[in-house]
């Protein structure tokens, strides 16, 4: 398993932002083990970026590494749905995803 | 444009859709968001390129494209078909796209609230970079399908809404309709998007495609009800065409010109008025193309230019007829007093032949417009757009202050009328009809003035000749009736007699 390198996308520090970026901390430390890049990008203050990363929903989540390439939008409170984005989940649990 | 001093809470923005402005009397309302609902393939991603188009084109504002839809570069692909060179204002600062179209092969798993916070941010920064007046959106029914949450998705085009409005900015959203004459739009948008719709149709209409548009509400501000048939042109996009809501403003002339015909300008009591229309009406072969050859004639010895839209005819075949009637259509072209634009109705639906017409008018400035025949065009159309047509292309005719001739052909040889004549005769100034006439076992041929507006004319049926130089109108049938019934009769000469003394005291004029 190769390193994680993780972008999420807020709007201004909201509660809803503020959620997700304690939401995927927790998560990274219990499942990723330290193998991992965690960068929080308030679009606010760097428009562009979101323009980059076709980035419309807020919080999103962007598993930049390793391939493929996953976007998964919400606060993360749902944490089986963020291991399926992640690819963290057992196979065959496709139930959260959408092409979007 | 439209009483800004009575209504100064609501002013609009011409979007520079030829047409547009002229049903929605002066565009859309300005700094306010505008829905424009249609069904599939009924041009709204062109509505909404356009109005961005135009505003750099014709008022120098930047625009801002969000496309939820397709992505950026399908639109610059697509809209260059129209003549616009998106890219070209791209990189001049004019335009900016927001893409926001789905990522091919992007998975996305939703996992807890969220909101469309940074396409708010996007989109204010695109309108802050670019400066830009007005913002195009297409389409709103994408962002519904890509989220399943209906009520954030509304919440947040609210948002949406309410920022563009906090910028001051213009902006036309669009949205999907599953029918043509049902609800507004698919995901019930407009109540909480917009106080303003739009709606674009395309409806099939006796095996024909039709576009309209309709401005179903402005609030608070005045606009033509109803549908306006539109067109796509290939180097213009949306051109409507406004119909009723035509004024009839145009000027009536005294100023007489010649029919190219003596014989007929003595009928109508000194020739056509300078911006009238006249209609010919005759069955095949009576003299109508005849009719007018001598029209352009009559210009070209005025020194006057024509225009000849031919429906029926090569342009080698009518210079053929013409020549056989003494007049060198060839010649008149090579002096640039001619033009003869030859089409097959079919070519293209009746939106495409009129505004090609409006195109040859304004760049050819003819003095005189003729027709041949109008009646082609009946096949490409349904009656009621055919109308709509005549109406628009008259009146068209009447503001460049020009002479019309249109030609409409019977559908029987003796007698009878056109749908043409039925559905435009009350549109036209004047109307000719040219009729075979049988007599002791021949054909003949005969010619009336059924009306001219605003002159006193010859009401009497003649009889005239075709020759090497032209059509002869000699004297009237003095003793037969029912011509234009169709049921020619001869009436005896002494009962013509009889009456001519009871009603006309200066004596008959010869007979035939």
């Amino acid at each position: 398993m190769g390193k994680y390198l993780l972008k999420l996308y807020i709007t201004g520090r909201t509660p809803q932002g503020n959620r997700a970026i304690a939401n995927l901390q927790r998560i990274c430390q219990a499942e990723l083990d330290g193998q991992y890049e965690m960068e929080v990008i308030d679009v606010i203050e760097d428009p562009q970026a979101a323009e980059d990363a076709r980035i419309i929903a807020t919080p999103t989540l962007i598993k930049a590494l390793p391939p493929p390439l996953r976007r998964i939008i919400g606060d993360l409170s749902n944490k089986e749905k963020v291991l399926i984005g992640l690819d963290l989940s057992s196979p065959g649990d496709e139930e959260g995803h959408r092409r979007g | 444009m439209a009483e800004p001093a009575q209504r100064p809470s609501v002013t609009k923005s011409p979007t520079g859709i030829e047409g547009f402005d002229h049903i929605s009397l002066g565009g859309v309302p300005t700094g306010r968001t505008t829905l424009v609902s249609g069904s599939a393939g009924s041009a709204k991603t062109i509505f909404a390129a356009q109005f961005l188009a135009e505003g750099i084109r014709q008022y120098d504002q930047a625009g801002v494209f969000v496309t939820f839809e397709e992505s950026a570069a399908d639109i610059r692909a697509n809209v260059s078909s129209l003549g616009w060179d998106v890219a070209d204002w791209e990189a001049a600062g004019k335009w900016a796209f927001v893409d926001a179209a789905p990522q091919p092969g992007d998975e996305v798993v939703v996992s807890g609230a969220f909101d469309l916070g940074a396409l708010v941010v996007r989109v204010e920064a695109a309108v802050r970079r670019t400066g830009a007046a007005r913002v195009a959106i297409d389409s709103l029914g994408a962002v519904f399908s890509r989220f399943e949450n209906e009520v954030i998705v509304r919440a947040e085009l609210f948002r949406l809404a309410s920022a563009l409005k906090g910028m001051g900015v213009t902006s036309v959203m669009t949205a999907e309709r599953t029918s043509e004459y049902g609800e507004i739009s698919r995901h019930g948008v407009e109540e909480f998007v917009t106080d303003n719709v739009v709606i674009l149709r395309n409806v099939l209409e006796g095996e024909k495609r039709r576009r309209t548009v309709e401005v179903l509400k402005f609030r608070g501000t005045i606009h033509q009800k109803g549908e306006y048939p539109f067109t796509i042109m290939p180097d213009q996009g949306i051109v409507v065409i406004p119909l009723s809501a035509i004024e009839l403003d145009q000027r009536s002339s005294y100023t007489r010109i010649s029919s190219g015909n003596a014989e007929l300008d003595a009928m109508c009591g000194g020739g056509f008025f300078r911006d009238s229309v006249i209609l010919v009406s005759g069955a095949t072969g009576c003299g109508k193309t005849l009719t007018s050859t001598e029209f352009i004639g009559g210009g070209v010895d005025n020194g006057e230019r024509s225009l000849l839209m031919a429906f029926e005819e090569s342009r080698d075949q009518l210079s053929r007829n013409a020549s056989g009637w003494g007049r060198d259509f060839d010649r008149y072209e090579r002096e640039g007093l001619l033009k003869v634009v030859a089409l097959y109705p079919e070519s293209a639906g009746l939106e495409d032949h009129l505004i090609r017409i409006k195109r040859e008018i304004d760049s050819f400035k003819p003095n005189r417009v003729a027709v041949d025949s109008l009646s082609a065009l009946e096949r490409v159309s349904s009656i009621k757009g055919f109308r709509e047509f005549v109406i628009s292309l008259t009146s068209f005719i009447k503001h460049q202050e020009i002479a019309g001739l249109f030609t409409a052909t019977t559908n029987s040889l003796m007698g009878g009328e056109s749908v043409t004549e039925t559905h435009i005769s009350t549109i036209t100034d004047a109307i000719i009809l040219l009729r075979y006439v049988e007599l002791f076992g021949e054909m003949k041929r005969g010619l009336t003035v059924l009306k001219m507006r605003g002159s006193a004319h010859d009401k009497e049926i003649r009889a005239f000749t075709i020759d090497g130089t032209g059509m002869h109108i000699g004297a009237a049938f003095r003793n037969v009736t029912g011509i234009l019934a169709g049921h020619p009769r001869h009436v005896p000469s002494a009962e013509i007699e009889r009456l001519d003394q009871l009603f006309r005291p200066e004596g008959p004029r010869g007979g035939d």
